[in-house]
């Protein structure tokens, strides 16, 4: 098994450890996850799930919890913030 | 629609953190099946979170390797959002799990209470265990500068494991006074085995600074915090820093309790000597029944193992050294109150709603929770109040009393697979 | 006893709220009395649809009449009111349901009510996360959608800075007889004592019908452009109709936010507020039959509300056949929000001795007792 693994965020790539989430690429990649309703960069504030800051669209399917997913090869993140 | 997988448990433990890993492995030896279903990609919870640049520590080491052996079924990335008599409906990315079970323990943890002040929405300000977690599942802070701020031991161990981590941690801010500092760490070590456990602290923090009546009164940063201004003793100063994470206690997490019908008390679960909530046959243990660590939540959950198999007499064996655990809750708890200073830290402006960005002010206007949601929508967001909710209780008193399906926001064909069946608990 | 108000109006919903800035502009001195916070009971759960309804000449008399006067204060909206004009879309399933929507679209056109005709195609074009195939529908462009509670706050807010005052968290034990007595004891003199406490108006004013119907609503995560119009099957009024059965029927609203509401279900005599997984349940699975897509969609929370309803849909609004001095302003069903502000106007009429701008017949309490009196 890799050491490691490759996803895109924003079509930028982004290489971190396997078994990383994608909450942890979107912070590497230096972008905010999403945006809120004002208009604010947001970036995960809890870590574990329940405070929905670490929102973003994987593969196309919006407002997953981005620190509960493992990266997978190829993922397309779409981080708004 | 969604597929349906069907499950059934003699016992059912929900969250696979240390009290959940170890009750279902209590009620294993006995023969139940057991099922330890969590909404992560793997058992540990979030103190024993698989850590990618260092080794597991030995003691949760011991608990995976058995958990593995066992009879255990873990089913992982499944957050339960319904409860009813005997069943319980958990959404995972691509199904709905309907859980029967027999009997249920409850381990559903706690997470961290975030108090609002200026700046504090700015990416990279966390909680201490928020920045532990990412830290764990995988986010590299080597040569970053962090600022830990908050309240209690869990800010030492976050600062231990940045520190582990190549992070440079500029300074601990403990709200805290010195003498209750001081005294704290005496009672800690009467203890039986604190004492060994602070040393190695002290020398996991050597050379990071450490002060008490100390806390964040302000965050800025273009996009992303740069600076925190802090009071230390009464004095105003400004640090530099990559990542601010900020720990003021744990908030238990009742919701799904509150569902299954078991009775409150000062929003915790009280149980009896066997765990068994006010419920028969839902049990409770770890963090929902009294903020108390590691240790506690492993005996606790135990004892509810145990006792869910009806194997009362190993319960028993078990009680001297909860009773020895609980010390640890009540130093706790005495130790670290949170001081009045921290309630006016939030501005008129100042975000106390995250998901509908509604400031402090808004909320001024209103005497509830209730009205406060209705008329500013605070709480009405995806993290359904678990953010600002326990913020607000804090800076107005206002309690939460009810709780509705869903207990996570889940895709709407999953509510709607909800047995038909089932009968409302109230 | 305390310095007289001209009018106590009991509960601060939506139609006490709009009484009380009726009778405020026209010079009364009003207080206003709720058990618990404003839009705490029906109005804290309800969609915020203003929508002109046909059932009855006289639902279509007072749901136009307050839709207008609804358009007429839109300009002064906040935007925490959410006013949006998005119009409704009726949905036709089938032939049978397109033959109603022509009806509907002729008595619409009769009364000066804009509609248009969709074909199936149009349907799918107006929304497109509708299934295909649909017969058709009915657009009502003039239909819009409010956010209740805030409604309530601007309609109050308005009224207090023409005099009127509000009194939370005091419930009322009695009313009549000029005399509104409250539950700690204190007791207010008024002229007139409107009873807007929708369906718990019965315990006030006993002896008028007014029974609690249940409902569902579920909300979803923001998901801008997915909807368009309150969207609503054509088989909704049925299900309004069916007194005694559980029913369901697909009405979902987009909101300013971007969150989709979707209901909607009806029960009677269920009790308590808890939700109910059953009827849930089949109100999710019906609002999929039409707009598949929502299975997909997050949804936040789910809540239940009652609406105040009365054994012929229509509302009470005037005099209490035992107190003249009472007047009853409550009853609305589902369409409380939408005739609240016309209710306020008939009700201030009455008060003032004058004409009203609408038949007032249909509305009057004194119908109940003459109907039992005739069984």
């Amino acid at each position: 098994m890799s050491e490691s693994v490759s996803v895109r965020v924003n079509g930028k790539l982004v290489t971190v450890p396997a078994g990383a989430t994608v909450a942890v690429a979107v912070l590497a990649s230096g972008a905010a996850c999403r945006a809120s309703v004002t208009g604010q960069p947001r970036s995960p504030l809890c870590g574990m799930g329940s405070c929905f800051e670490c929102r973003v669209a994987i593969n196309g399917e919006p407002q997953r919890r981005s620190c509960q997913v493992l990266c997978e090869a190829n993922m397309e993140i779409e981080a708004n913030g | 629609m969604d597929s349906v997988t069907n499950l059934r448990f003699d016992v059912a433990v929900v969250g696979a953190g240390p009290a959940g890993m170890a009750a279902a492995l209590a009620t294993a030896d006995s023969g139940h099946t057991v099922g330890l279903i969590d909404d992560n990609p793997a058992a540990g919870g979030q103190i024993w979170r698989a850590a990618y640049n260092s080794a597991r520590p030995a003691a949760s080491s011991i608990w995976f390797d058995r958990l593995n052996k066992s009879a255990v079924q873990v089913v992982r990335g499944a957050r339960v959002f319904h409860a009813a008599e005997g069943e319980l409906a958990a959404e995972s990315d691509d199904s709905v799990i309907q859980i029967s079970y027999g009997k249920l323990i409850l381990t559903t943890g706690a997470r961290e209470l975030f108090l609002p002040f200026p700046g504090w929405t700015l990416p990279n300000v966390m909680g201490a265990g928020g920045l532990q977690a990412l830290v764990k599942s995988g986010l590299d802070i080597s040569g970053k500068r962090v600022v830990i701020a908050g309240t209690g031991p869990l800010l030492l161990a976050v600062a231990a494991c940045a520190s582990k981590c190549g992070a440079k941690v500029v300074g601990i801010c403990e709200q805290t006074t010195g003498a209750q500092m001081a005294r704290f760490g005496l009672r800690m070590m009467l203890v039986p085995g604190k004492a060994a456990e602070a040393v190695r602290f002290a020398c996991d923090l050597r050379g990071i600074p450490h002060w008490t009546d100390c806390w964040p009164i302000a965050a800025f940063g273009n996009r992303r915090v740069e600076t925190v201004r802090i009071s230390r003793q009464g004095q105003t100063s400004e640090i530099e820093c990559d990542y601010l994470a900020c720990g003021f206690h744990l908030i238990p997490n009742v919701e799904l309790p509150r569902m299954c019908g078991c009775r409150l008390r000062e929003n915790f679960v009280p149980v009896d000597e066997y765990q068994q909530t006010s419920v028969p046959g839902i049990y409770c243990a770890g963090e929902p029944t009294g903020i108390g660590g590691l240790e506690l939540a492993l005996v606790e959950g135990e004892i509810a193992g145990y006792a869910a198999a009806n194997w009362e007499d190993r319960a028993k064996h078990l009680f001297a050294r909860r009773a020895r655990h609980q010390k640890v809750v009540r130093i706790l708890r005495d130790a670290f109150p949170l001081r009045p200073e921290l309630k006016n830290l939030a501005r008129p402006d100042t975000l106390v709603c995250r998901c509908e960005d509604v400031p402090h002010q808004r909320l001024c206007e209103h005497g509830s929770w209730r009205a406060a949601k209705l008329h500013a929508r605070c709480g009405m967001g995806p993290c359904q109040g678990r953010v600002c909710a326990p913020a607000a209780e804090f800076l107005f008193g206002w309690r939460i009393d009810s709780v509705r399906p869903p207990l996570f926001p889940v895709r709407c064909s999953s509510l709607a697979a909800i047995p038909s069946h089932s009968a409302p608990r109230n | 006893m305390n310095k007289p108000a001209e009018v106590v109006i009991v509960g601060a919903g939506i139609v006490g709220a709009a009484c009380a800035l009726e009778l405020s502009t026209e010079g009364l001195r009003v207080l206003v009395v709720d058990e618990g916070f404003p839009s705490a009971g029906s109005t804290g759960a309800a969609m915020g649809h203003i929508v002109v309804m046909d059932d009855s000449e006289a639902q279509f008399a007072i749901t136009r009449y307050s839709q207008i006067l609804w358009d007429d204060m839109r300009e002064q909206f906040p935007p925490s009111v959410e006013f949006d004009p998005c119009g409704t879309l009726w949905v036709a399933a089938d032939e049978d349901e397109m033959r109603e929507v022509r009806r509907k679209f002729d008595y619409y056109r009769e009364r000066g009510v804009n509609a248009e005709i969709l074909d199936s195609q149009q349907v799918r074009d107006a929304e497109p996360h509708l299934r295909a195939p649909l017969a058709g529908g009915l657009r009502v462009p003039g239909d819009s959608v409010v956010y209740p509670p805030c409604a309530v706050d601007f309609l109050l807010h308005k009224a207090r800075a023409l005099g009127a005052r509000v009194i939370q968290g005091q419930p009322v034990a009695a009313i009549g007889k000029g005399v509104a007595r409250f539950a700690d004891g204190t007791v207010f003199a008024a002229g007139f004592i409107v009873n807007a406490a929708g369906w718990s108006a019965p315990k006030l004013s006993p002896g008028i019908n007014i029974k609690p119907r249940k409902g569902h609503l579920v909300i979803t995560d923001r998901y801008p452009n997915f909807l368009h119009h309150q969207v609503v099957e054509l088989g909704y009024l049925k299900s309004a109709h069916s007194l005694t059965a559980d029913s369901v029927a697909f009405n979902v609203q987009p909101r300013k936010t971007g969150q989709i509401l979707i209901g909607s279900s009806r029960q009677s005599g269920a009790e308590n507020s808890a939700v109910d997984e059953s009827i849930l349940s089949r109100m999710l699975r019906r609002a999929f039959e039409y707009m598949p897509d929502l299975t997909v969609l997050s949804a936040i929370r789910a809540w239940t509300g009652f609406r105040p309803a009365t054994p012929d849909n229509l509302p009470l609004i005037g005099p209490s056949p035992q107190d003249r001095s009472v007047l009853v302003a409550a009853g609305h069903e589902g369409l409380g929000i939408t005739t609240s502000l016309a209710t306020a106007k008939l009700i201030c009429a009455q008060i003032l001795g004058q004409r009203t701008a609408i038949p007032i017949q249909p509305y009057l309490p004194s119908r109940q007792m003459a109907a039992e009196a005739h069984v």
